[in-house]
């Protein structure tokens, strides 16, 4: 903090550093292979735990002891188990779709023996000769990771791990800067929120700071309720340190003594793995009483919410954190002026707070050299639907919807067209293929009527239909609407009650009308950005697909055919099989029965259109078709 | 204390610094339709969203409930895209009301009806679907009728038992559609820690709370 002392907050710091640095190289001193799985929750729903198992019980079956951690996310979610083995002599390599027999034998014959088992390899972590690496990905070229770098290389439980990769010294640097330095470097950087909202981080820094009033806290906001959205997870399953430090430096230049993480309940690894993290930084005096010697001390405390959608709004946030109901109030007053108990509090998203460190590590002006003119950095997607590459992806701002779907997320699977996608979540929006060449920034998706939101990218195929998706998210916040004001809880209740019968194909004309007048007036009329956001995927559809809508209404036709009261199953005569009933036994109410021809018929007053027999009929044959409208099937049949 | 001069559809008026807009245009006779607004409470709620007024150099329609007024202001109560987020409010609550002026013992004294004349809508929507819930009538104490399908969870009630009488029966409960007013554990009021003081009946905007003696009727007919 004073000038006198810094010499104290190196030295101290060189010694963690030193420790940790040795802790570090002793995993690769042993001469030994070794090993890490990934562990975070998508590896987890993949077998990750089996596979850890399968890795253990086999080297001590093979009586080998080489060291083997569990590390967070690597991104690439959609091979998942992965398991890296780093031996020396080869590149460290990344196994991917791994199960425990393949677990089995990538011990035996590459850890014990000497085979790489080249046909289990993702790609090696490394340019080399021998196998393929990320970089020679097509999406290396666009990946730029600043946020996710630790993610899936180190052991999130282990701090000297983060420390040996240059965690911490941010810290110890930002210690000897003085506060108005730091939010100097943080605005000139040109961070923006991301959490949503886009609000630059340096400027909320500093108006908390200038306004008077004590104490004051500062809050890492890691709700994150958007369903398919799992960046702030992923980062602190598998890097919380990087949180940690950007809170305490925020916490530093803000002048904050106090701290909460407010993590969701149900991201139980999460909160396990942040819980050790906090314990790890408190036992090294990273964090607590008189940080490396200064004298400046602060303490965070983890707070597990309720898991509400709102809740991640701050104002619900800050009311929950008091052990209100979490339901957000009328801003202004802004957290900065008035959050907390009332106090000057500032509240930033996991994503901001891991930027933080790298900023104020390689400068303001590295940081604002990458993205876009008014947004910098990098944007991290959670990249899901029909798309071949689901993960984790960071690209600098700027990159087109193109680039982050096509190449780094390798496309839409099965050969199927690209039809949408839905960018920010519920809040979001969900933008056409013209779209596609957006440089993604705040202020383009803003335009184009969707939002960066948390960071949830849902992709949408030719078999998606679009009045569907609208009601399927209009459907989500409706149900987390805290009720308070009447827009948002009697409003998007009425959207969905008209997308309901769209859907249904009991929709009008004047539903439309009806709809869009409504999804304006909640749009403005809102307490809170929920109810304000939440019109943005029916807005968005009823812009990009109002053909989707008319085809519902006019004709009852369903486009994508995906809504169920607007299709019919119907087995082509010409293309069954006489000899074939592989149908027949499938159907649950024994809707189709063979004519006198032989050919299967669909009952169409049977059906229950479950798609069972669909799935039945055999490639070769591929006779069963959905219609829409229902009546396109020839009378005959009915 | 400071005072600042600000102009109300035309009107020239002088306030305290810091004063709220909604209750400045209430004190000077201009009215602005309004149920959650409660003078004594520090906090606005905002969660009707029918006092939108339109003020020079704000882009959007704000409610004036959470506005200050400051020096040199121009406020425009009937602006028409004020006025059409107010009808839009109002009529969303009134597609989720139980509709019943003719047997309603409200009828005349409501200010559900007040708001629609000044709004010039009708009180059943054309447009919107109705949307109930159904709940059950509370008529289960001596004093009080409850009818939670009238109530529009403008928080009054709330604000007199608990935060004015100290008495803390009434709250909010539940989230979302189906946000309502209720007892704790929903208990009827009758065997709740009620203690008769029935204020509540006297704040309610609407028929959601009305004394016994004038509900009988109704409620026998209806039953
Ligand atoms: C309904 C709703 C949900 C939100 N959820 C989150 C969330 O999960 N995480 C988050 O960081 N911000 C969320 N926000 C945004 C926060 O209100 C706030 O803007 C943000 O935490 C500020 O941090 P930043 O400046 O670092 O973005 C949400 C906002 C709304 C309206
Ligand atoms: S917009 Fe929705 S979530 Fe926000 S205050 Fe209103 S009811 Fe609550
Ligand atoms: S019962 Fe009456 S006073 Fe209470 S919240 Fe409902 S409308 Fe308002």
């Amino acid at each position: 903090m004073k000038v006198d002392e810094s010499p104290t907050i190196a030295s101290l710091f060189e010694e963690i550093k030193s420790q940790a640095d040795s802790h570090w190289q002793e995993l690769f001193d042993s001469g030994q292979p070794v090993i890490v799985v990934g562990t975070a929750t998508c590896g987890r729903a993949a077998g990750a735990l089996d596979v850890l198992k399968a890795i253990r019980d086999e080297l001590e079956r093979q009586g080998v002891d080489c060291p083997v951690f569990e590390a967070g996310c690597l991104g690439h979610c959609y091979a998942e188990p992965l398991v890296i083995i780093g031996k020396p002599g080869y590149p460290p390599i990344c196994y991917g779709y791994v199960n425990p027999v393949i677990a089995e034998r990538l011990v035996k014959e590459f850890v014990v023996g000497d085979n790489p088992c080249l046909e289990f390899v993702l790609g090696a972590l490394e340019a080399n000769d021998l196998v393929p690496s990320f970089a020679d990905f097509p999406r290396a070229t666009y990946e730029k990771k600043i946020v996710l770098r630790n993610c899936g290389h180190i052991d999130p439980t282990d701090i000297n791990h983060y420390i040996a990769n240059g965690g911490y010294v941010t810290l110890s640097k930002a210690l000897q800067m003085s506060p108005e330095e730091i939010i100097t470097e943080i605005k000139d950087s040109g961070l923006k929120g991301r959490g949503g909202a886009g609000f630059s981080t340096g400027q909320k820094w500093e108006i908390c700071r200038n306004t008077p009033g004590r104490p004051k806290y500062a809050i890492c906001n890691a709700d994150e309720g958007d369903p398919g959205a799992f960046m702030d997870r992923a980062i602190l399953e598998s890097d919380p340190h990087s949180v940690i430090e950007g809170l305490i430096i925020t916490a530093y230049a803000v002048g904050v003594r106090n701290g909460y993480i407010y993590v969701r309940a149900e991201y139980p690894l999460a909160v396990e793995r942040v819980r050790i993290a906090l314990r790890q930084a408190k036992k090294l005096n990273l964090l607590g009483r008189r940080i490396l010697g200064s004298d400046f001390s602060f303490d965070i405390r983890l707070f597990e919410g309720s898991g509400a959608f709102v809740c991640g709004e701050e104002t619900a946030l800050i009311a929950s954190l008091e052990g209100k109901a979490g339901m957000p109030r009328h801003r202004p007053p802004y957290p900065p002026t008035s959050g907390l108990y009332g106090k000057p509090t500032v509240v930033n998203n996991v994503k901001t707070l891991a930027s933080v460190p790298q900023i104020l590590t390689n400068g303001a002006a590295w940081f604002a050299s990458i993205g876009t003119e008014k947004s910098k950095g990098t944007a991290v997607f959670a990249l899901a639907g029909k798309i071949v590459n689901t993960g984790l992806v960071e690209v600098p701002m700027g990159t087109t919807l193109r680039q982050v779907i096509f190449d780094v997320g390798s496309g839409i699977p099965n050969g199927k067209r690209f039809k949408a996608v839905q960018i920010g979540g519920p809040s979001g929006g969900c933008l056409p293929e013209s779209a596609l060449d957006l440089p993604i920034d705040f202020d383009s998706l803003t335009e184009a009527g969707a939002m960066m939101g948390s960071g949830g990218m849902v992709v949408l195929d030719e078999d998606d239909c679009m009045v569907e998706i609208a009601r399927y998210f209009l459907e989500f916040t409706q149900r987390e609407s805290c009720g308070k004001c009447t827009f948002c809880r009697l409003g998007t209740k009425q959207m969905l009650a008209l997308l309901s019968d769209i859907t249904l194909g009991e929709g009008t004309q004047a539903d439309i009308d009806i709809l869009k007048a409504l999804a304006r007036d909640v749009k403005t009329g809102s307490l809170c950005s929920l109810g304000k956001t939440a019109p943005n995927p029916v807005l968005t559809t009823l812009r990009y697909f109002e053909g989707e809508y008319q085809a519902h209404i006019t004709e009852g036709r369903c486009p994508a055919l995906m809504c169920q009261h607007l299709i019919a199953y119907y087995i082509l005569p010409n293309k069954c099989e006489r000899s074939c009933d592989a149908c027949v036994g499938t159907c649950t109410v024994e809707a189709i029965s063979p004519n006198k021809k032989r050919i299967k018929v669909i009952d169409q007053e049977k059906c229950v259109k479950c798609n069972t027999c669909l799935m039945a009929c055999p490639p070769q044959y591929n006779a069963i078709v959905k219609l829409s409208p229902p009546s396109e099937v020839p009378a005959a049949e009915k | 204390m400071r005072t600042v001069s600000l102009t109300i559809d035309g009107q020239q008026i002088t306030a305290r610094e810091g004063d709220n807009l909604l209750w400045v245009a209430l004190d000077n006779g201009i009215y602005i339709p309004n149920l959650c607004a409660i003078r004594d409470k520090s906090e606005p709620m905002a969660s009707c969203r029918l006092c939108f007024v339109e003020v020079e150099g704000k882009e959007q329609p704000v409610t004036a409930c959470t506005e200050t007024v400051t020096e040199g202001m121009i406020v425009n109560t009937r602006g028409t895209r004020a006025l059409s987020l107010a009808r839009r409010s109002f009529e969303l609550l009134m597609a989720s009301h139980s509709l019943d002026c003719a047997h309603c013992p409200k009828s005349g004294s409501c200010e559900l009806q007040h708001i629609a004349r000044y709004l010039g809508t009708r009180l059943k929507s054309k447009q919107l679907r109705e949307l109930r819930r159904d709940l059950p009538i509370d008529d289960s104490h001596p004093q009080i009728i409850y009818d939670p399908n009238k109530c529009v969870l403008c928080g009054r009630c709330i604000w007199t038992c608990r935060e004015h009488l100290g008495v803390g029966v009434l709250g909010f409960a539940h989230r979302g559609f189906q946000r309502m007013v209720t007892t704790f554990e929903d208990e009827p009021l009758a065997i709740s820690k009620c203690d008769r003081c029935v204020e509540c009946i006297g704040v309610c905007p609407t028929g959601a709370l009305l004394p016994r003696n004038e509900t009988k009727t109704r409620v026998t007919s209806e039953s």
